[in-house]
Formats: C-alpha cells, structure tokens, sequence
C-alpha cells in the first residue's frame, strides 16, 4: 500500500501543499468569494421582501381608498335622496298652497256670484209682487167687477208671499247644501 | 507492471514531478499536489462563473448559489444563527472533498501515459482535514465554554453513579472523531478505485483467456459499469458526510448539548 510505504518521503510534500491549497481554498474562496455570494442572495431576498412589502402597502392603500370612495358615494347618495325628497315636499307644497289660493278665489267667486243671484232673486220677487199685485186686482175686477185699492192688493200678495216663502227657502237650502257635499276637486275643475 | 498482471495499488502512488525543498523538508510537487491544484482551479472557475452578482442570475449564478445555499442551509440547521462564521471553512471542506473525490474518477486512463490521482485516497491528506476539523472543534469548544466544554463528555441527565462509566465513553466516542473523519473518506474513495481496477483487470486478463475469459470479462464490464455509478455516488455522499460530521461536531462545540 503506497500510502503506509510512502507515507514518511511524501508526507512533508502532502502537508505542504495540502496547507497551501486549502488555505488557499479557505482564504481565497471561502472567506473571499463565498461571502459576495450570499450577500447577493441575501440582497436577493431582502428585495424580494421589500417589493412585496411595498405591494402589501400599495393594496392597503388602495383598499383604504376603495373604502373612501365608497363612503363618499354613500354619502353622496344619501344627500341625492334627502334633496330629492325635499324638491317632492316642496313641489307639493307648492301645489297645496296654489290649490288652496285657487279654491280662496273660486270661493270668492262662488260667493259673489250666489250674492248677485241673491239680488237677482230679490229684484225679481219685488217686481213679481207688483206685477202679481196688478194682475190680482185686474183678476178682482174682472171677476166681481169691484175695483180693489192698488196698496190693498199688494198688501194681500206679499202676505200671501211670505207665507209661502218658508217652503221656498228650504229647497234653496237643500241645493246648497249637496253642492257643498261635493269633494274639493270636482268644484275646481 | 508486466501486461496481464495489473498492481491495483499503483494507482495510488505519488510520483515527484518538480524536486522542491525548504530546509531539510523535501515539498517536492507532486501528482497529489497537481491534483490538488486542479481542484483549486476548478472550485476557484466554478465559484468566480457565480459572481456576476445579479439580482436575477444566470444558470451558473444559480448553480454556485445552490452550492452555497446547500452549505448554508445544513450550517444553519445543524448549528443555529451562531453558525454562520463556521461557513467558509465547512464550504471550503465540502467544495475540496467533492471535487477532489469526482477528480478522481475522471476516465483520463484511456489516454496513454495519464491516469487521474486521487488525493483524497491518502489519508496523508484526509487525515490531516479530519485533524484541522477536530482541532477547530476542540478550539471553538474551549474558546466559547472553557473548560466546562469537557462537560461534553458527560451527557445531560447521566446518573451520578453512571458518570464514571459513560465519561471514559464518551471520552473514547469523542477521540475517535478526527479517524472517522479521515478514515471513513479514504477508506471508501481506496475501496472504490481498488474494486474498479480489479475488475479492469479481470478484463484485460480475460481477454487472454479463450471464450471462457471473455465471458467473464463481459461480466465485469457490467459490473464495472455499476461500480463507476456506485463510485459517483460515493463521492458526493463522502464529502456531504465529511462536511456534515464536521458541522455537527462543531454543533457539540458551540451548543455543547
């Protein structure tokens, strides 16, 4: 075996460059190049980490984002709501009150013209007493011949008249009353 | 060497190749220290393919970065975060063994004249490693714990009665490292290389030998053939061993249990 029988002559020789290559495997490669190695790994991985820890942070923000935005749509939409149902009430109450004022001045309308009706009413009946009492006493002479006081005769009409005027004026009443009854809309249309 | 009669040991021979003294001390250059060179040219090629240094790397960049994560991550394992100043020199280990070890196996016999020397079959040079590793051990042990590091030798948990008795031991198990070291390595690249010129020459003799012969020597051929694979593997296996046990001797030294 070459080992045992040489190992005396060549051992100095194999300690020798055995030193001067490790060492220089050591020192060189080991200590020198080894080292430059894995720091570019490590620089490697630490960016690695770093970008996905800026990728981490950029979709933080850009959920907090989201959420913002979708706060203020909220909001927004809240406020399109209330404003909307402010502009109905409002519209409404405009309508309401140009109502009310147009019912004000068909009431007054209404009113002036039952007054007018009512004078109407009232002319007529005059003159209708004085006509009636002309045609009573025309009537009393004609029949009997008896010539009858033109004041006695319109006397005895409008006491015949006011007795028949109560009857009268309850029909009027009756009338007015089922106008009254009708429902708002149909009086102003 | 006569033809058909084949010394399996010559082989492993180191040959002068430049007379070199210093002092009385005959260095001369040999074979062993030529190989020894190739590998550190080698290892020195293959490391300086991986400093590039960019962010995404080339494919060598990512074979020595593999290299040296292996290294790295067994370190880490084994030893913790304190590790990390041991990695030089168990890279410097593993790299050398390895490459040495597959030097070895290099087919260069087909060329006349050449033949590939294994210095890792001399446990000149696997001894002295394994006693560098074992030395470093002792050291680190005593530079981190003093001499509380020879409470190494009695286990955690040992009965009081049993100390006397497990102390010797593991006295023993801890001095027998560095021949397990040395010794395992040669031992396995001698085995190797001896098994693979054996059956070579069963072939070259069978050759002579008539169809009987030829038979014989086809066999070894096959078998020839597995050994080299076996062989690779040993190599790989050997240095990843021989690394790793120094890791984990080292480990002992700066965990101490």
């Amino acid at each position: 075996m070459p080992q045992i029988s040489q190992l005396s002559a060549v051992f100095a020789s194999q300690l020798f460059w055995l030193a001067l290559v490790f060492g220089l495997i050591f020192f060189g490669i080991g200590r020198g190049m080894l080292p430059k190695v894995r720091s570019t790994i490590g620089a490697r991985e630490s960016k690695i980490a770093d970008d996905l820890e800026k990728a981490r942070a950029a979709r933080a923000k850009a959920d907090e984002t989201e959420a913002a935005w979708r706060a203020r749509m909220d909001e927004a939409r809240v406020e399109a709501a209330r404003i909307a149902h402010e502009a109905k009430q409002e519209s409404a109450r405009n309508t309401e009150r140009r109502v009310n004022e147009a019912l004000v001045k068909i009431d007054a309308k209404v009113e002036s013209a039952r007054v007018r009706i009512w004078t109407s009413v009232q002319a007529a009946r005059a003159e209708m007493e004085v006509v009636a009492a002309e045609a009573a006493q025309q009537m009393v002479e004609q029949l009997t011949g008896m010539k009858i006081d033109k004041n006695d005769a319109a006397n005895a009409v409008t006491a015949e008249l006011r007795a028949l005027a109560p009857a009268m004026r309850r029909e009027h009443r009756a009338e007015d009353a089922a106008r009254a009854k009708q429902p708002l809309a149909s009086t102003v249309r | 060497m006569t033809a058909g009669k084949v010394d399996p040991m010559k082989q492993f021979t180191i040959e002068p190749i430049a007379p070199l003294h210093i002092g009385s001390y005959d260095v001369s250059f040999t074979n062993s220290s030529l190989w020894m060179l190739i590998a550190l040219a080698l290892i020195f090629g293959f490391m300086a393919l991986g400093l590039k240094r960019e962010l995404v790397p080339g494919r060598w960049q990512v074979a020595v970065e593999g290299l040296t994560g292996f290294i790295d991550n067994m370190v880490k394992v084994n030893i913790g975060p304190e590790g990390e100043k041991f990695i030089p020199f168990i890279f410097s280990l593993f790299a050398f063994i390895l490459v040495s070890n597959l030097l070895g196996l290099l087919p260069l016999g087909i060329i006349p004249g050449m033949h590939a020397f294994t210095t890792t079959s001399q446990f000149s040079l696997t001894g002295v490693l394994a006693v560098t590793s074992f030395s470093i051990v002792i050291l680190v042990g005593l530079w981190r714990h003093g001499l509380r590091f020879f409470s190494l030798f009695v286990p955690h948990g040992t009965p009081l009665p049993m100390i006397p008795l497990i102390a010797p031991i593991e006295f023993i198990s801890f001095m027998v490292r560095p021949f397990s070291l040395g010794l395992r390595l040669f031992v396995a690249m001698i085995a190797g290389h001896i098994l693979m010129e054996v059956f070579g020459s069963f072939i070259v003799s069978g050759g002579h030998a008539g169809p009987m012969g030829w038979g014989i020597g086809a066999l070894s051929f096959l078998f020839i053939v597995f050994v080299v694979g076996l062989e690779l593997l040993m190599a790989v296996i050997q240095a990843y061993v021989f690394a790793l046990l120094t890791t984990l001797y080292l480990s002992d030294a700066v965990n101490l249990h």
